[in-house]
C-alpha cells in the first residue's frame, strides 16, 4: 500500500482536515485541489518557496550579460589583445559616443525580463518535479475529479507516523466523503 | 452534471455579476470544456476553412515574395516601409490588450479578468506571430535574418546596439517568449482537466495528459505555481509598456517629419491597448454568442472593455492633437507641410477616417446603453480596428511620402501582393484562433472554479444536494 486518499467536497472540509493531519505530526502528505485553496498553505504548514530568489539571481545574470554583451560589441575599448576572442564592432554613428548607457537600457531591460521569465518557467517545473506522468494517486479512479470538483488529502505510507488502522481512523474523523487505499 | 440547480434567493443577487453565482465547480468546468468535446460542428469547419484559405493566400504571397523579392510590393524610395511595417505595428499593438488583461489586471486583482484572460492571451500570442513575420519579410534577404542577433561570426559583424531597430529584435522576441510561457503555465491545470474528462477518448487524454506535464493539483504545487504565475505577471506587466515604446522609438529615432517626436512611445502604447481591446471585443462578442458563454463573459466584461477603449481612445486623440500642435509650434516648414499634407493631401480620406474611427466612435462609449449592448460594441470595435490600422498606415506611409525634398515626394501604391500578405495574416490569425477555440478551453477553468468559490453562494447547497443523491 502506498497511502490513504481521502476525498472531500468543499474547500472548507479539506482545510479543516489538513489542520488535523498537520497537528498529528505527519510530514509525507499532501492535498490535491481543483484550484488553489486560500489558506491551505498555512493549514498544511508549507514553507515559502525560494523561486523568487532564484528568479532574482537569474534576472540579474541576464542584466549583467546584456551590459557585458553590449560593451564588448560596440565599445572600442574591447579591442585589446586579451579580449580579442570576442572582438567587437564599434560603429561611428552620427558622432555619438561608442558607449553611453541610456542607449543600452532597452536591451538590458529585455534580457533581464527574458532570463527571469525563462527561469520562472523552468524553475517552477524543477521545484515541483514535473513533468512526472505517473503518480500512485492516479490509480484511484475517483481521483480524476481532482481537476473538476473534488478535494483530496493523501497520507503516504512512507511517513514515520503512519500506521494503517490509526491513520485511517484519523482521516475518518475529518468526515471525508470517501477513503481509498492507494496501491503502488 | 446538472445546471441551474440552485436558484438565487430574491433580493440578495449581485445585479451585475462577473460570473453567474449559480455555477458550481462541476457545472463551471463542464460549461467551459463541453465546447472542445467532439463532434466538430459544421460552422466551425466553415469558419476554420475560410480562415485557412486566408492562410493559404498568405503562403502564396510569401512564396511569391521569396521568388521575386520585395519588388513585388509597392515599396520604393521614399516609402520604403509600406504595408509591411504598418501591419507589424498594427498586429503587435493588438497583442498588448492580452498582456494588459493577463498581467496588469492580475496584479491589480481585478476579478473581471478571469473570464477573458485566456483567449486574450491567445490573441496576443497569435497577433505577435503575425507581427513577427513582417519585419523578417521586409528584410529583403529574409534568409539572413539571423544577422540581427549578436553571435560570433567569421565576418566579425555585430549588431549596432544604439539603434532602436536592434532594440526591437530584443523587445519583440522577449515579448513573444514571455507571452508563450505565461499562456502555457496558465493552461497547465486546464489541460489536466481535459485529460481527466471521462468522455474523452484515450488518445485525446494521452495528448492532453502529455501537455499537462502530469499536473495533479497538489497543494505544494499550487503554492509554487501561484508564485510563479504572479512572477510572470510582474515580468509581463512592464512589457505592455516597453514593447510598443520600443516600436514607437523606431519612428522617433528617424528624422522624418511626423516621426521625430518624443510623443511616440506613450502615444503608441495607448494606441496599442486601444486597438487590442477593440480586438478583444471583436473576438468576445461572437464567441460568447456562439458558445453560449454569456453567463461567464458577462455584460460587465464588455462594459469594462468599452471603458478602457474610451480612456485609451481619448489618450490617442490627445496624441493626434499634440502631433498637430507640435507640427505648428515647431515652426518648421517641413513639419507644417507634412501636417498640411496629412489633412488635405492625397491621403486625406485615410486621415479623416482615422479621426472618425478613433476619436468620434469611442465617444459613444460614454453611454451606458452602448457599453452594454454587445453587437453595437462589436460594430464599434470593428471600426476601431480599421481606424487603428489606418493610423499606422498614415504614420508609416504618409509621413514618408512627404519629407524634406519636394523632388522626393512620391505616392505609395500598394500592389496585389501587399494586400494578399496583409489579408493572409488575418487568415493566419483566425486559423490559429479557430484551432484554439476547438482544442483548448477559451476560459481559464481552474481560475473560474476559484471564482465560483469566491462568488458562488451555491457551494454548501450544491454539496448537500450531491450528498442526497440528487446528481
Amino acid at each position: 500500500m502506498w497511502g490513504y486518499l481521502a476525498e472531500y467536497e468543499t474547500p472548507g472540509e479539506i482545510l479543516h482536515a489538513a489542520e488535523q493531519v498537520r497537528d498529528a505530526g505527519f510530514t509525507k502528505w499532501d492535498c490535491f485541489t481543483p484550484f488553489p485553496v486560500h489558506g491551505l498553505d498555512n493549514a498544511m504548514g508549507i514553507r515559502k518557496t525560494i523561486l523568487p530568489w532564484i528568479v532574482l539571481c537569474m534576472g540579474l545574470t541576464g542584466l549583467t550579460i546584456a551590459i557585458t554583451l553590449q560593451w564588448y560589441v560596440n565599445s572600442p575599448y574591447t579591442q585589446s589583445a586579451s579580449l580579442y576572442v570576442l572582438s567587437g564592432y564599434p560603429l561611428t554613428i552620427s558622432g555619438k559616443p561608442y558607449w553611453s548607457l541610456p542607449a543600452n537600457v532597452p536591451v538590458m531591460f529585455e534580457l533581464t525580463v527574458l532570463f527571469s521569465a525563462l527561469t520562472t518557467f523552468y524553475g517552477l517545473w524543477t521545484l515541483i518535479r514535473l513533468p512526472r506522468f505517473h503518480h500512485p494517486v492516479f490509480s484511484v479512479a475517483r481521483f480524476r475529479r481532482v481537476t473538476d470538483d473534488r478535494f483530496f488529502l493523501l497520507v503516504e505510507a512512507a511517513d514515520e507516523k503512519f500506521e494503517a488502522g490509526v491513520s485511517r481512523t484519523l482521516l475518518e474523523r475529518t468526515h471525508p466523503s470517501a477513503i481509498d487505499e492507494v496501491k503502488d | 452534471m446538472t445546471t441551474n440547480l440552485v436558484t438565487a434567493a430574491p433580493g440578495e443577487e449581485d445585479q451585475d455579476p462577473v460570473l453567474d453565482p449559480r455555477f458550481t465547480y462541476g457545472t463551471a468546468t463542464d460549461h467551459i470544456t463541453r465546447h472542445i468535446r467532439p463532434p466538430i460542428s459544421a460552422s466551425w469547419v466553415f469558419g476554420f476553412g475560410l480562415s485557412f484559405l486566408g492562410f493559404m493566400l498568405f503562403n502564396w504571397a510569401v512564396t511569391w515574395l521569396f521568388i521575386w523579392g520585395v519588388g513585388v510590393w509597392g515599396v520604393n524610395i521614399p516609402v520604403g516601409w509600406g504595408f509591411a511595417i504598418t501591419n507589424f505595428v498594427w498586429w503587435i499593438g493588438i497583442g498588448h490588450a492580452g498582456t494588459f488583461i493577463s498581467a496588469f489586471l492580475l496584479l491589480l486583482r481585478q476579478e473581471w479578468r478571469t473570464s477573458i484572460n485566456r483567449f486574450a492571451e491567445a490573441m496576443t500570442l497569435f497577433a505577435v506571430a503575425c507581427a513577427g513575420v513582417f519585419p523578417l519579410l521586409h528584410l529583403g534577404r529574409p534568409w539572413f535574418f539571423y544577422f540581427l542577433l549578436p553571435y560570433p561570426n567569421t565576418m566579425d559583424l555585430w549588431p549596432q546596439f544604439r539603434s532602436p531597430l536592434v532594440w526591437d529584435v530584443f523587445a519583440v522576441s522577449t515579448y513573444g517568449t514571455v507571452s508563450l510561457v505565461f499562456w502555457y503555465v496558465g493552461l497547465i491545470p486546464d489541460l489536466a482537466t481535459i485529460r481527466d474528462d471521462p468522455t474523452r477518448s484515450v488518445t485525446a487524454r494521452r495528448i492532453y495528459g502529455f501537455l499537462s506535464l502530469g499536473w495533479r493539483g497538489a497543494a505544494r504545487h499550487w503554492h509554487r505555481y501561484q508564485k510563479a504565475y504572479l512572477l510572470l505577471a510582474g515580468l509581463a506587466a512592464p512589457l505592455v509598456v516597453s514593447v510598443h515604446s520600443v516600436v514607437g522609438m523606431d519612428f522617433a529615432g528617424g528624422i522624418v517629419p511626423g516621426w521625430h517626436s518624443t510623443i511616440f512611445p506613450p502615444y503608441f502604447v495607448a494606441g496599442a491597448i486601444f486597438s487590442g481591446f477593440a480586438m478583444v471585443v471583436t473576438l468576445a462578442v461572437p464567441m460568447r454568442a456562439i458558445y453560449g458563454l454569456q453567463d461567464m463573459i458577462t455584460l460587465k466584461h464588455l462594459e469594462n472593455c468599452a471603458k478602457l477603449m474610451l480612456v485609451t481612445g481619448l489618450i490617442v486623440c490627445y496624441g493626434y492633437y499634440t502631433e498637430t500642435f507640435q507640427g505648428w509650434y515647431s515652426g518648421s516648414p517641413y513639419e507644417i507641410g507634412m501636417m498640411h499634407d496629412r489633412w488635405f493631401g492625397p491621403y486625406w480620406p485615410a486621415w479623416w477616417t482615422v479621426v472618425f474611427c478613433n476619436c468620434v466612435v469611442p465617444q459613444f462609449f460614454w453611454s451606458r446603453r452602448v457599453r452594454r449592448s454587445p453587437w453595437t460594441l462589436f460594430v464599434a470595435s470593428l471600426l476601431i480596428n480599421v481606424g487603428m490600422w489606418l493610423e499606422r498606415f498614415i504614420i508609416v506611409c504618409q509621413s514618408l511620402h512627404h519629407d524634406y525634398l519636394p523632388s522626393k515626394w512620391e505616392m505609395y501604391y500598394p500592389t496585389f501582393w501587399d494586400y494578399a500578405t496583409f489579408i493572409g495574416t488575418i487568415g493566419f490569425f483566425f486559423t490559429l484562433f479557430f484551432l484554439f477555440c476547438r482544442y483548448l478551453p477559451v476560459i481559464a477553468v481552474a481560475e473560474t472554479r476559484e471564482m465560483v468559490h469566491k462568488k458562488g453562494r451555491s457551494e454548501g447547497v450544491a454539496a448537500a444536494l450531491r450528498r442526497s443523491g440528487y446528481e
